[in-house]
């Protein structure tokens, strides 16, 4: 199918109302090694539009936005903004001409105040002093003009996820930008706060603001955008105005093509398999409770969904569970034993697998090679061991290939280092890793997390048959629509604290959003 | 700037690394060189024939090596494991005071066992001077860094007070250096009228035993694993705290052994200048060697040819012989380019 | 009595800020290369060439406030080349910093052998001469104590209110203080964080060159081998001991000066009965204490130690 360019569409010049975009991208190429990233790329915006780029992850959306804020070059096209050509490359650039962006990964620094984050950059470096004080009276304007309050003197870290986007927003208000780049702002909140944040974007767009929004979300994408930009593998597949669009076809155009997220089939859970009970953990400097009194159990044949904006304990909890940390008080049972000071290997030999959140940093060692990574929560145990203590090599390497074989990782060879596969391919290595020892009990941590969509239908086509074989699943996810099609039952976490067990069907992320703003009934003992 | 792995590195390109170190190391030199009014080639010539060119100037290079290799190993082994040991100084100065006080007269026994036992002891008391930075560090994540680099001074200030107090030789008229070691504890010569000593087949063994463990052994695996990546390690369930013991225990024994076999082998008695920055310069050799137990063998020969020419050079031609210590460190610095340029490819 | 007998004199007071002017210059250039996130182990070997170079700079007949900017000069290209490896190539801080330390100290060692290869005493220059403030110094006690020392060590206290001043009221120090948190934010903000980096490990190392010099020029009056002895180490111990807070390394600096007063005066006392390297040793033992102590609450910068490439997996 052959992209419609931009330029040539009636819908973009009718849009903008006065005719002339604000903001023309035009053929932007962009190549990562043999990836390509965007190709040939068109796309324009006008003054009070909202234009949603819409793909699913790895599509471009990010990669396009990064080079129209100059944080990447592009191989070839180029970018005008109010009439001039963007030609430095550079954030600086852009932020100057007017261009702000609210990254996916917040960036800001925890540990300084709101002000400092959004004073930074705003002066020259080499003034010998910084105005703080008319720094602090022009953003209380700002606050108001916009209706968006935050503590200006708070440090981030005190900051709810909602608030430090809000900051986010007021460094480029801050900067009088006129066109807003939003990565994924929904991904992270709770479907209440995300309403907030519409109707904030709506307001701002009616002052005059442009605003792109990127998701992978289709209803909220419809329910904000003026216009959608669909991409795919790095193309322009779909543009069009969102109150004419159909919503069957945009779905069909993300992907290319009906693929069909598994769901599961409802059958009775079998025995318990792991317990917590009444467990806490407290922060090692602050003594804060980080996990506060926290029951709950995973049985054999069922999917335990944990809800909650993340940084709501959730990172304790898997930490618990892979044996990362003990916990300050409570009991951890794992197949009927009291588990005392486990260790993640102890958890491993008694049946626990665990997906970690963060694939690159905590899942695999991108220097070593595929077989390695295979091995490395093998190795306390018998195969890859001869006479005790020498690692059996060819045993090893075998062992890798049918595995790679088996879970269709797609790669060179098993001698290739894991850190150039993509994500994908990773997480299907490291499944393939936790699953091929039929573990009774699987923590899947953010399973899918920035995965396309054929890499998330098998990745959850995985752990349904798992969970189909027999093991209990503890599945900690931001992305409600997994949560819910995924779970037989949920429960939700809120600061420190964890809710009863709500059953999976027939529940609705508007009910759950409510009690991750911590709206439940449960009232430490 | 991006860099990106490399799908394999060829032989040639891991091994353009050290050489690229090399010849930068050479031309800062020559740079030098020239500043002094010396003629470069001749300074280069007479390094060359002091180090390698004659039988006293090579054994002289092959008796330096080896307590560079042994440290060269504890650093390379430390290092691995991502456990910057900067101490092996003074766990060198530990085996040298262990072997002092074992091997001066505590015990008498025969050659066969007495060295050994020498090497034993030493070995512990290196591994036990890590022991503190090892707890330190994976109990209350102190860094191991500073600490090991401060608990070089302190045990050579306690080396010190030993050599004047306590063990100090009644028959060394008043110079502060212990009493020598046993004959049946001293490392035979090889070559007469040398001084190098049997210690260079400890040293060959320690390599080539480091290298199978680590190379072909499930606690050299985890060594590696923890090196690149610790955080996914550990939630793979490789034990970090107990294989940095082993490591650190390792790593101190290499740097005590390097103690014995100077004290044992080539000065006999324990001094406050027994070692010219050996451990010190263990990282230079390890890092030229790219962290392997084998290649260290290699780089501590080339480096200690370095340092033995440079005297040599020093003693006829108006060059200090710091020269080699400034060739050690810019080794050590363009050792680390050369290395991220044959593992990583780099895109704009 | 005999300690409290020190702990009154005015001379323990006046040799405390006398041995610990070094210690603040160079704890306050780790602190600022550490809290823009990068750890300077050059720092022994920066301090050396510093030491070296103030002194040739005197010694070759310049005058003391040049020499002064001379060893800042010498230790901020030492910074640059240790930023070039960390900042711009991202390379291990450790390996670099041990590689700096042994290259810069061989480097000057073999410069003053070039330049004094007969020599066997160190050849001495005339140092900075103390300043006796008027009035003040004619204070009873606290005149001796605090007012008449050199203007180095005035320079060194001065330092200390200057770096709070940059780190935390002007838009640079904000710069330095986020790249050392997340420098990603900086990028956000149109800010080059590689220049960031590199200025403040550039300052940081001129800041410890002129700790070394005031060793050769302020406090002693000769280039020995092997004078700075650690003292370098102890500073990096000393940043963690402060949580990277200015004031703190200040109040540091000052504890392990006074130990160390204290420690020479106590020496002439007990020498008698405790052999003089315990004494000795009590600096090295006491950075290792002070890092325990702090180390389990220490708020490290969180990008320390961490490189930043521009551009990568944003």
């Amino acid at each position: 199918m052959e992209p419609p360019s931009a330029s040539l569409d009636p819908l973009a010049s009718a849009a903008g109302g006065d005719g002339s975009p604000i903001l023309s991208i035009n053929g932007i190429s962009k190549h990562f090694g043999s990836l390509i990233a965007n190709q040939d790329i068109s796309l324009s915006l006008h003054t009070g539009e909202i234009v949603a780029l819409l793909g699913e992850n790895g599509a471009g959306k990010t990669t396009l936005m990064n080079i129209l804020f100059g944080h990447y070059r592009a191989d070839s096209g180029s970018i005008e903004a109010f009439g001039k050509p963007l030609d430095q490359h550079s954030p600086e650039e852009a932020l100057e001409r007017g261009i702000g962006m609210v990254h996916q990964h917040f960036t800001l620094a925890d540990n300084l105040s709101v002000l400092d984050n959004i004073m930074l950059g705003t002066e020259s470096l080499w003034k010998p002093f910084s105005r703080r004080h008319g720094a602090r009276k022009r953003l209380k304007q700002i606050m108001d003009d916009a209706g968006l309050s935050v503590d200006i003197d708070s440090p981030i870290r005190n900051l709810s996820v909602g608030e430090r986007q809000r900051v986010e927003i007021l460094k480029a208000l801050y900067r009088d930008v006129r066109i807003l780049i939003l990565d994924e702002p929904t991904a992270v909140l709770t479907p209440q706060e995300v309403d907030d944040l519409f109707i904030l974007l709506r307001s701002m767009a009616s002052r005059g603001l442009a605003i792109i929004i990127i998701s992978h979300k289709l209803h909220e994408v419809l329910s904000i955008s003026d216009r959608v930009v669909v991409l795919r593998g790095g193309r322009v597949v779909g543009n069009a105005r969102t109150a004419e669009v159909d919503r069957n076809q945009l779905a069909e155009m993300i992907v290319g093509r009906a693929v069909e997220r598994p769901s599961v089939v409802a059958r009775p859970a079998g025995e318990q398999l792991l317990a917590l009970k009444a467990i806490t953990v407290r922060d090692r400097t602050t003594r804060r409770a980080t996990l506060n009194r926290i029951d709950l159990q995973i049985r054999a044949h069922e999917i335990v969904g944990v809800a909650g904006v993340s940084g709501n304990g959730q990172a304790a909890l898997a930490s618990v569970l892979s044996g990362l940390c003990t916990p300050d008080e409570g009991e951890f049972i794992l197949q009927g034993e009291v588990m005392k000071r486990p260790t993640p290997r102890m958890l491993t030999g008694k049946g626990l697998a665990r997906i970690p959140e963060d694939r690159h940093s905590q899942g695999v060692i991108s220097e070593m090679s595929l077989w390695e990574n295979l091995l490395l929560d093998e190795l306390g145990q018998q195969p890859v061991w001869r006479m005790g203590l020498v690692l059996d090599r060819n045993m090893a390497r075998h062992q890798a290939c049918q595995l790679i074989e088996e879970y269709d990782v797609r790669c060179h060879n098993e001698e290739q280092p894991v850190g150039l596969l993509s994500g994908g391919n990773m997480q299907k290595l490291i499944l393939a890793r936790n699953l091929a020892r039929s573990p009774d009990v699987i923590l899947a941590n953010q399973p899918t997390r920035g995965l396309d969509e054929g890499a998330i239908s098998t990745v959850h086509s995985l752990l349904i048959d798992a969970r189909n074989r027999g093991a209990g699943i503890l599945l900690i996810t931001e992305d409600l629509d997994e949560l819910l099609r995924l779970s037989d039952r949920v429960v939700v976490m809120h600061d420190g604290h964890m809710s009863e067990s709500l059953p999976g069907a027939g529940l609705t992320a508007r009910e759950l959003g409510l009690r991750m703003s911590g709206a439940f009934d449960n009232s430490p003992t | 700037m991006r860099l990106e792995l490399r799908e394999s590195v060829p032989w040639w390109l891991s091994l353009s690394a050290p050489l690229m170190a090399i010849v930068l190391s050479l031309l800062l030199a020559s740079m030098l060189i020239v500043w002094t009014g010396e003629s470069i080639l001749d300074a280069f010539r007479m390094m060359a024939i002091g180090a390698f060119g004659s039988t006293f100037g090579l054994t002289e290079t092959l008796s330096r090596a080896i307590p560079l290799t042994f440290t060269g190993l504890a650093a390379a082994i430390a290092f691995r494991a991502r456990f910057y040991n900067i101490g092996a100084e003074g766990q060198l100065y530990c085996g040298a005071l262990a072997a002092t006080l074992v091997g001066t007269g505590l015990l008498e026994l025969n050659a066969i066992w007495m060295i050994p036992l020498l090497f034993i002891v030493g070995a512990l008391a290196g591994g036990c001077a890590l022991l503190l930075p090892w707890y330190l560090k994976t109990r209350l994540s102190v860094d191991e860094v500073v600490t090991t680099l401060l608990l070089n001074f302190v045990i050579l200030l306690l080396v010190s007070y030993a050599l004047e107090g306590p063990l100090r030789d009644p028959m060394s008229m008043g110079w502060p250096q212990a009493a020598p070691i046993i004959d049946s504890g001293i490392l035979p010569a090889l070559v007469p009228r040398t001084r190098l000593h049997a210690g260079i087949y400890f040293a060959l063994a320690a390599a080539v035993i480091l290298w199978l463990v680590l190379r072909f052994s499930v606690f050299g695996f985890s060594v590696k694993a923890l090196g690149l990546n610790d955080n996914a390690a550990r939630h793979a369930g490789i034990p970090a705290a107990r294989t940095l013991f082993w490591v650190a225990m390792l790593s101190g024994a290499m740097a005590g052994a390097a103690g014995v076999s100077e004290v044992a082998g080539l000065k006999g008695y324990l001094t406050l200048d027994l070692s010219p920055g050996f451990g010190y310069t263990g990282i230079a050799v390890a890092m030229l060697a790219n962290l392997h137990p084998l290649g260290v063998v290699v780089s501590a020969t080339f480096l200690a040819g370095i340092s033995v020419g440079a005297d040599s050079m020093g003693r006829s031609l108006g060059v200090p012989s710091y020269i080699a210590d400034i060739m050690v460190a810019s080794a050590v610095l363009s050792v680390l380019i050369g290395l991220m340029l044959s593992r990583y490819r780099i895109r704009r | 009595m005999d300690i409290l007998e020190i702990l009154l004199g005015a001379s323990f007071w006046a040799a405390t800020l006398r041995i610990a002017c070094p210690l603040i210059f160079a704890t306050l250039g780790e602190l600022i290369c550490e809290r823009a996130g990068v750890l300077n182990l050059g720092i022994e070997g920066i301090m050396t060439a510093g030491a070296m170079s103030g002194w040739l700079w005197v010694y070759n007949g310049g005058d003391l406030v040049s020499a002064v900017l001379f060893a800042a000069t010498v230790g901020a290209m030492l910074g640059l080349l240790h930023a070039s490896f960390t900042v711009s190539l991202g390379l291990s801080q450790h390996v670099t910093g041990i590689g700096i330390t042994l290259l810069a100290s061989s480097l000057s060692y073999f410069i003053i052998k070039m330049l004094l290869p007969e020599s066997t005493s160190p050849p001495k220059v005339i140092p900075f001469q103390n300043i006796d403030i008027p009035v003040l110094s004619s204070l009873p006690f606290l005149g001796e104590a605090l007012f008449s020392h050199t203007p180095l060590t005035y320079t060194a206290l001065v330092m200390v209110p200057l770096a709070m001043y940059v780190l935390y009221r002007t838009p640079w120090g904000l710069a330095v203080r986020i790249a050392g948190e997340n420098p990603v934010a900086l990028e956000a903000q149109g800010i080059d964080v590689i220049r960031v980096r590199t200025l403040a490990v550039m300052l940081g190392s001129a800041l410890m060159a002129v700790g070394g010099a005031s060793l050769t020029i302020s406090a002693f009056d000769a280039f020995y081998f092997g004078m700075i002895n650690g003292r370098g180490w102890i500073c990096v111990a000393l940043v963690i001991f402060a949580s990277w807070r200015p004031g703190k390394a200040l109040l540091g600096a000052l504890l392990f000066a006074g130990l160390d007063a204290f420690q020479v005066r106590m020496q002439q006392q007990a020498g008698a009965y405790i052999p003089y390297q315990f004494f000795l040793m009590l600096p090295y033992v006491l950075s290792i204490v002070a890092m325990v102590i702090v180390a389990r609450r220490a708020e490290y910068p969180k990008a320390l130690l961490k490189p930043y490439r521009r551009g990568e997996r944003l």
